[in-house]
């Protein structure tokens, strides 16, 4: 087959090349297959047969080191009827809608502050970014220490309001929780939206300033409309990322007090790795990730093909 | 990650940085009373956290029990940090080296031979491949560590760095794909053509032509990859030898063990954020433009 391009650079053959070339690229377009094998031979073995695997185990009785033994529908009819699965689904979604509604006008007024080309914008722009280098338990562990009503921040700052038991009272703890992953996560959206401004064409705003339109209105009908497309992918990324709180919440509360940051995730290591009952675990695995495909396929149909992936965790 | 964060030259990342411009910022300049305070506003609730860690790393346990807590301390010591790395951490950073060098490499190498032959291959195998990556997007990881445990140990390779790469290969392939496939997919069509009368086979046409012109995007993803940095949930379950610990879980069994010295947990979070520290100053320009390079399409 490259024997017959070669000769296409002779003049005189180029026609008789071109009438075998059409055939040849649909071959070598074909044979192309080989190339995606090392990746698809990761990918099979390290996730489509764990994810076979899960729906199996499901039906078994594990305790992570012995036999496997055959359970029937026992471990699905026990969790089915457990309510601290559903407590776990309920807090799973919680904490990804108030995440949400906290992060995106956050970013969306930082991304839109910060794409501004003043130079202390681009100071505080950097400054913004720091969070994204810690790893969720570095930021677990500094924030348990900040907590402190002692030794941390409420007594630093003189604000007796912040000296509250955040990590022992189940009505506070999730509205912590939730504050963390804002401050871990609002600088990356801050990064998105950023980029999604500055490609705004500046000739809108040049007309809506002829009509009379304030600044408040420019953001409100150029700005946000003209985003909607950074906001189906920030969003995206989002929720399907909140799936992936598991480090942050584990060091940080280990799910607790009580269950009250027992999320899915949460839920199905606790119920497998520290109660070693890995049927049931493997149980609430198959929902989180029916739950995961559910809410890809929510916001494909909301957003097109914008849709992001689950494995953006820690960045 | 790093090798790849230096070696971007600045010529190959133009196309992700939108030229600053100067029109909008004037006009963004009056606007914004409420951006502006956000902006302030958050700037505190970003900096004072991190100064609280980083004077309190330098505090002795006396002054953290008498001193304010964010005051700087009045008597600065380095003894934190000398504990931390008594600890065994340098150990550590190695281990999480490795890891995120081994997982990220053929990560971006096999997706980026996936990536091409998807886009310029054709067939119903190609199809049905892409399809299957498409579907790992949505599938989070932590749901299939039940089986991958059990994998894992089955493959004996328990409790061993490789059997942190492994899966993380594997959970990086399906992103790294569509980021990569969607960067060739804008290769104009003439200069795949001109390569072909050029007498280059499609193995060449993807190290010469390819290769160069998706630069940005290999950066954006190596540093998607990079994320391995920070794992947690594979390391805590698939290893547990103490000399096997990645930075993230040394963090974490540090903090268990000395839970009452808080300046010394704070060292720990300070020193295990240094590299990456030095690698944003370093490479801040590439991780801003790589990081949003992916989205900007």
């Amino acid at each position: 087959m490259s024997a017959g391009a070669l000769t296409a650079r002779e003049p005189a053959e180029q026609q008789l090349a071109e009438q075998h070339s059409t055939a040849g690229i649909k071959a070598r377009r074909g044979s192309l297959g080989w190339m995606v094998l090392p990746a698809l031979l990761f990918f099979a073995v390290f996730a489509v047969l764990p994810l076979l695997g899960v729906v199996a185990l499901s039906f078994t009785n594990w305790d992570g080191i012995g036999a496997i033994s055959v359970a029937g529908m026992d471990n699905w009819l026990a969790v089915l009827s457990d309510p601290v699965m559903y407590n776990a689904v309920w807090l799973t979604f919680v904490i990804m809608v108030v995440s949400w509604l906290v992060q995106t006008p956050i970013s969306l007024l930082l991304g839109t502050f910060t794409a501004g080309s003043q130079k202390y914008r681009a100071v505080l722009a950097v400054l913004y970014f720091l969070p994204l280098l810690l790893s969720s338990a570095a930021i677990a562990i500094a924030y348990k220490a900040l907590l402190d009503p002692n030794f941390g921040l409420a007594e630093g700052l003189g604000l007796p309001f912040l000296a509250q038991d955040w990590l022992g009272q189940p009505q506070l703890v999730l509205f912590l929780v939730i504050f963390v992953i804002a401050w871990q996560f609002v600088p990356f959206h801050t990064l998105i939206y950023q980029g999604g401004v500055r490609q705004i064409p500046k000739s809108l705003y040049e007309a809506a300033e002829i009509d009379g339109a304030g600044r408040v209105k420019q953001f409100f009908y150029i700005t946000v409309p003209q985003l909607k497309y950074t906001i189906i992918t920030s969003s995206t990324l989002m929720v399907v990322g909140s799936l992936t709180y598991f480090d942050l919440i584990f060091v940080l509360t280990a799910g607790g007090p009580g269950n009250s940051t027992r999320i899915l995730a949460l839920d199905m290591y606790l119920t497998g790795f520290r109660a070693n009952l890995m049927g049931p675990a493997s149980v609430i695995a198959v929902i989180l990730v029916v739950v995961g495909l559910g809410l890809a396929l929510l916001l494909q149909r909301l957003g097109g093909k914008n849709a992001g992936g689950s494995q953006l965790e820690g960045l | 990650m790093s090798a790849t964060l230096t070696k971007a030259t600045p010529a190959a990342l133009k196309p992700a940085e939108p030229a600053p411009n100067r029109g909008l910022g004037r006009r963004i300049r009056k606007l914004n009373l409420p951006g502006g305070l956000a902006g302030w506003i958050w700037l505190a609730v970003i900096i004072i956290p991190i100064y609280y860690i980083v004077i309190t790393s330098f505090k002795s346990q006396a002054g953290y029990f008498s001193e304010n807590p964010l005051a700087p301390p009045t008597n600065p010591t380095l003894d934190n940090y000398r504990m931390v790395l008594e600890a065994d951490f340098a150990r550590y950073f190695l281990n999480s080296a490795l890891v995120t060098a081994g997982a990220v490499l053929p990560t971006v190498l096999f997706s980026f031979m996936a990536a091409f032959a998807i886009v310029r291959g054709r067939g119903k195998f190609l199809k049905l491949v892409n399809g299957l990556f498409l579907m790992g997007l949505a599938i989070p990881l932590q749901a299939t560590i039940i089986p991958v445990y059990l994998l894992i140990i089955r493959l004996n390779l328990y409790d061993s760095l490789l059997a942190l790469i492994l899966p993380s290969i594997a959970f990086g392939i399906p992103l790294t794909v569509l980021i990569l496939a969607n960067f060739i997919r804008d290769v104009p069509d003439e200069l795949f053509e001109s390569m072909r009368l050029d007498g280059c086979n499609e193995w060449q046409t993807m190290w010469r032509l390819a290769l160069p012109l998706v630069k940005p995007a290999i950066v954006t993803v190596a540093i998607y990859n990079g994320g391995v940095w920070n794992g947690f949930l594979l390391p805590l379950i698939l290893t547990q030898s103490p000399e096997l610990r990645v930075l993230p879980l040394a963090l974490w069994t540090f903090q268990g063990q000395y839970s009452v010295n808080i300046p010394a947990v704070l060292a720990s979070v300070v020193l295990t954020t240094l590299p990456i520290l030095v690698l944003y100053i370093v490479g801040r320009r590439q991780l801003l433009s790589g990081l949003t390079a992916g989205f900007s399409k």
